[in-house]
C-alpha cells in the first residue's frame, strides 16, 4: 500500500464521514492482521470457500461415482484419500461435502441472529409485559439441551438438510436475544434516541435504524464464536442420519458409513473427522481474532 | 427505597435479627427462583408435546398396525384421546407427566417411566466420571494458566482447550476405539460390560461402578472401568476445554485485585496468595461452572453413547427417535430439560446462597 493512503487511513482527523469510516476498518484490520492464530483460521476459511466454489474443477472424480470392485481401497495415488465402502473417491466427497457445510453454516447463522435480533430488541425496547413474555419463552428455549431440541425437530418434521438447518436456526436463536436485548437495555435511554425520538422518529425506525446498528456488532463476534458449535451440531446431525440424505456428501453422515469399517479401514471415517476438526478450528480462532477486533473491551478480560 | 438496615446503621440491632433479614431476602430470591422454575418446566412440557403432535407419523397406526379396520383403528383412536381437542390432550398429558407417567412406549412396550429408570443411571455413571475428570484436570490446569499468563503454559492450556473446543467428539471417540481398542486393545470395546459379566452385578443404584464395588466384585469393576473410562475422558476432555477457561478468567478477575497485591506485600509466597487467597474466593463460580458443565454432558452424551452403544439415554432417545417412538422421545426429552432446568436453578439458588452479595 502507498504511504499517502496509509496515512490518509489512519488520520487522527478524518475530513469526512468515508474516511473516518475506512479508516476504522483498516485499524481494525491492523489489530486482526497481528493475530497471528485468527490469520491462520481466515487463511484456511477463504481456502475454504474457493474449494467450494470452484469444486467440480478440484474434486479428481465424481463424488456420486460408485467403483465396487474398488471399494474400501487405502489412500494411494489414484485416490490420495483412499475410497468408501461403495468405492467412491472420499477426497472428491470431502470436497463436494465443503459446499453442504457451507451452505447449512452459513444458513442457520444468516436466520438465527436475526431471530435472536429481532426478539431481543424488541423485547428490550418495549419493556413491560412484553419483554417478560418474551424473555419467559427464550428462556424455555434456552432451558432446553440444544442437540436434543435439533433432534426432536429434525424426527418432527422428517430428516433432510432443510429441516436441519431449520431446526439448528429454532435451537440457536434463543442467546442472540439475551445479547441484543442486553445491547437495547443499555442503550434505549442514551441521549442520542432521545434526541431522535424528540425529531419525531417513530418506535420502528428508532428500532431499524437507531438500535439495531449498535446491536449487530456484538452480534457478529457472537456469530463467529458459534460458527464451529453450529457445524459440530450439523455434523452430529447428520452422524445420527437425520441431517443430509445419502447419496450427498455430508461429512457426518460420511463419519457415520466409516463408523461400520473403522477396525479395519479406517480412513473412512477418519478423513471426514479431520475435514470436520480443522474447519471448526478455523471458525474458532477466526472468532477469536474477530473479537479482539469488534469488542476490545471483553477481549481484555 | 433505603432498606432499613442501611438507615439503622451498624449496631442498631443485634446481629442475629439483620442475618434474619438477610435470609428472608434470600428466601423471597429462592422462591421467585422456584416460581421461574415450574413455569420454565410448564414451557418445556408444552413445546415437547406440541414437537410430538406435529410428527408426521400416525401413532395410532403404530399401535394397531397397518392391516386393522377401520372400526378398530377408531377404537384405538378413541381409547388414545386423540379426539379430543388439542388443548385437552395436553392438560392430560401434563396431568400424567405430574403423576410419573410417560405412556407406554411403542418400540420397547414397557412404561417409559420404567425405561428410563433403566437407562438414565448409565448416562448418570457416565457423565458424573467425565465432569470428575474435567473437575481435576481443568481446575488446576485454569489456576495454573492464570498464575503463569502468557508463559508458554497459559498457551498450551489455550491449544488444548481451543482443540477441545473444535473436536467432533463423536469422531474423537471413534478414533480412541480403533486405537486403544482396535490396535493396542488396552480398554473394553463398546458396550457397558464385556458379556460374561453382563446382569453379574447385583443392582443398586444401576451405576455399575458403584453396584460391583458394594458387592465386592473386582474383576465385574475392572471390567466395567476398562469400558467406562474411554467415553469418560472423552466427555473429560469436553468439559476439561470449558471449565479450564472459565476457571482462568475467574482466578485473573481475582489476581488483579488489591487485596492480591496486599498478600504479595505482607510478603506471603506465591503459592499462599494463588490458592490461599485468589483461588478461595472463586469456589463459589466455579461451582456454578461445573454444575452447567455437567448438565451439558449429561446431553453431549447422546452421540458419544451412540458411538460406544452405551446404553444409556442418549441412545434411547435417538433410537426411539428413528422408530418414531414418541413417548419415548417426549419422556427422555422432557427428563433431560429437568436436569437440565434444576441444575441451573440449583446452581443459581448455592450462588446465592453462598455469596452475600448476590442476594
Amino acid at each position: 500500500m502507498n504511504p499517502t493512503t496509509r496515512t490518509w487511513l489512519l488520520s487522527d482527523a478524518p475530513q469526512t464521514r468515508r474516511q473516518a469510516r475506512l479508516g476504522a476498518l483498516y485499524q481494525g484490520w491492523l489489530t486482526f492482521r497481528a493475530n497471528k492464530l485468527a490469520m491462520l483460521g481466515l487463511v484456511i476459511l477463504l481456502a475454504l470457500l474457493g474449494i467450494a466454489a470452484f469444486a467440480p474443477w478440484l474434486a479428481p472424480q465424481n463424488p456420486l461415482a460408485q467403483d465396487l470392485a474398488g471399494r474400501l481401497k487405502p489412500p494411494s495415488a489414484a485416490h490420495w484419500l483412499g475410497t468408501d465402502a461403495l468405492g467412491r473417491d472420499i477426497l472428491s466427497r470431502l470436497i463436494y461435502g465443503s459446499r453442504v457445510t457451507l451452505f447449512i453454516v452459513g444458513t442457520v447463522a444468516l436466520i438465527a441472529p436475526v431471530i435472536g435480533l429481532f426478539i431481543g430488541t424488541v423485547a428490550g425496547f418495549a419493556g413491560g409485559w412484553v419483554d417478560q413474555v418474551l424473555m419467559r419463552i427464550t428462556d424455555i428455549f434456552l432451558a432446553f439441551p440444544k442437540l436434543i431440541l435439533a433432534l426432536a425437530f429434525v424426527a418432527a418434521l422428517g430428516p433432510g438438510i432443510g429441516n436441519a438447518v431449520l431446526a439448528l436456526a429454532i435451537t440457536s436463536w434463543p442467546p442472540y436475544a439475551r445479547l441484543a436485548r442486553a445491547e437495547t437495555l443499555s442503550i434505549r435511554n442514551a441521549d442520542y434516541i432521545a434526541a431522535a425520538r424528540l425529531q419525531g422518529a417513530g418506535r420502528l425506525r428508532l428500532l431499524i435504524g437507531h438500535i439495531w446498528p449498535l446491536c449487530i456488532s456484538s452480534l457478529i463476534v457472537r456469530v463467529a464464536l458459534d460458527m464451529a458449535g453450529i457445524i459440530l451440531s450439523a455434523a452430529g446431525l447428520g452422524f445420527l442420519g437425520l441431517g443430509a440424505q445419502p447419496p450427498m456428501p455430508e461429512w457426518g453422515a460420511m463419519i457415520s458409513d466409516g463408523r461400520t469399517y473403522i477396525l479395519d479401514f479406517w480412513w473412512v471415517a477418519a478423513m471426514p473427522g479431520m475435514a470436520i476438526f480443522i474447519v471448526s478450528l478455523a471458525f474458532n480462532l477466526l472468532g477469536d481474532g474477530l473479537r479482539d477486533v469488534l469488542d476490545p473491551k471483553g477481549a481484555k478480560e | 427505597m433505603a432498606h432499613p438496615d442501611m438507615m439503622a446503621g451498624p449496631g442498631a440491632r443485634p446481629p442475629s435479627a439483620r442475618r434474619g433479614a438477610r435470609l428472608g431476602r434470600q428466601l423471597r430470591g429462592v422462591a421467585g427462583v422456584l416460581l421461574s422454575l415450574a413455569l420454565t418446566l410448564l414451557g418445556l412440557l408444552l413445546v415437547t408435546f406440541i414437537i410430538g403432535r406435529v410428527m408426521p407419523i400416525d401413532p395410532v397406526l403404530k399401535v394397531v398396525g397397518e392391516r386393522a379396520t377401520q372400526a378398530q383403528y377408531d377404537a384405538a383412536r378413541l381409547a388414545m384421546g386423540l379426539d379430543q381437542p388439542l388443548w385437552r390432550q395436553f392438560l392430560t398429558y401434563a396431568g400424567q407427566v405430574l403423576h410419573g407417567d410417560f405412556g407406554r412406549s411403542i418400540s420397547t412396550g414397557h412404561a417409559v417411566t420404567e425405561d428410563l429408570r433403566r437407562v438414565f443411571p448409565a448416562t448418570v455413571e457416565l457423565a458424573t466420571l467425565g465432569t470428575l475428570i474435567g473437575v481435576c484436570a481443568g481446575v488446576p490446569l485454569g489456576v495454573i494458566a492464570a498464575a503463569r499468563r502468557g508463559r508458554w503454559i497459559d498457551q498450551i492450556a489455550r491449544v488444548v482447550a481451543l482443540i477441545g473446543y473444535s473436536m467432533p467428539i463423536f469422531w474423537l471417540g471413534l478414533m480412541g476405539l480403533l486405537l486403544f481398542y482396535g490396535i493396542l486393545g488396552w480398554i473394553g470395546g463398546p458396550g457397558r460390560q464385556g458379556i460374561i459379566y453382563d446382569g453379574m452385578v447385583p443392582e443398586v443404584t444401576g451405576m455399575i461402578l458403584i453396584d460391583s464395588l458394594l458387592s465386592g466384585d473386582w474383576g465385574a469393576f475392572r471390567d466395567t472401568f476398562s469400558h467406562i473410562i474411554l467415553p469418560a475422558s472423552l466427555l473429560g476432555y469436553f468439559s476439561l476445554a470449558y471449565i479450564s477457561r472459565m476457571t482462568r478468567s475467574f482466578m485473573l478477575e481475582q489476581l488483579s485485585a488489591e487485596y492480591i497485591t496486599t498478600a504479595r506485600v505482607k510478603g506471603l509466597s506465591e503459592r499462599r496468595v494463588i490458592w490461599g487467597h485468589a483461588f478461595r474466593n472463586i469456589l463459589v463460580p466455579l461451582v456454578t461452572v461445573i454444575a452447567l458443565s455437567f448438565a451439558s454432558l449429561l446431553e453431549g452424551s447422546v452421540l458419544t453413547e451412540i458411538v460406544f452403544s452405551w446404553p444409556g439415554l442418549g441412545q434411547y432417545i435417538t433410537k426411539a427417535l428413528l422408530a418414531g417412538d414418541m413417548n419415548a422421545v417426549l419422556g427422555g426429552t422432557v427428563l433431560i430439560g429437568t436436569c437440565f432446568v434444576v441444575l441451573n436453578i440449583a446452581s443459581d439458588i448455592l450462588y446465592r446462597l453462598l455469596d452475600p452479595r448476590a442476594a
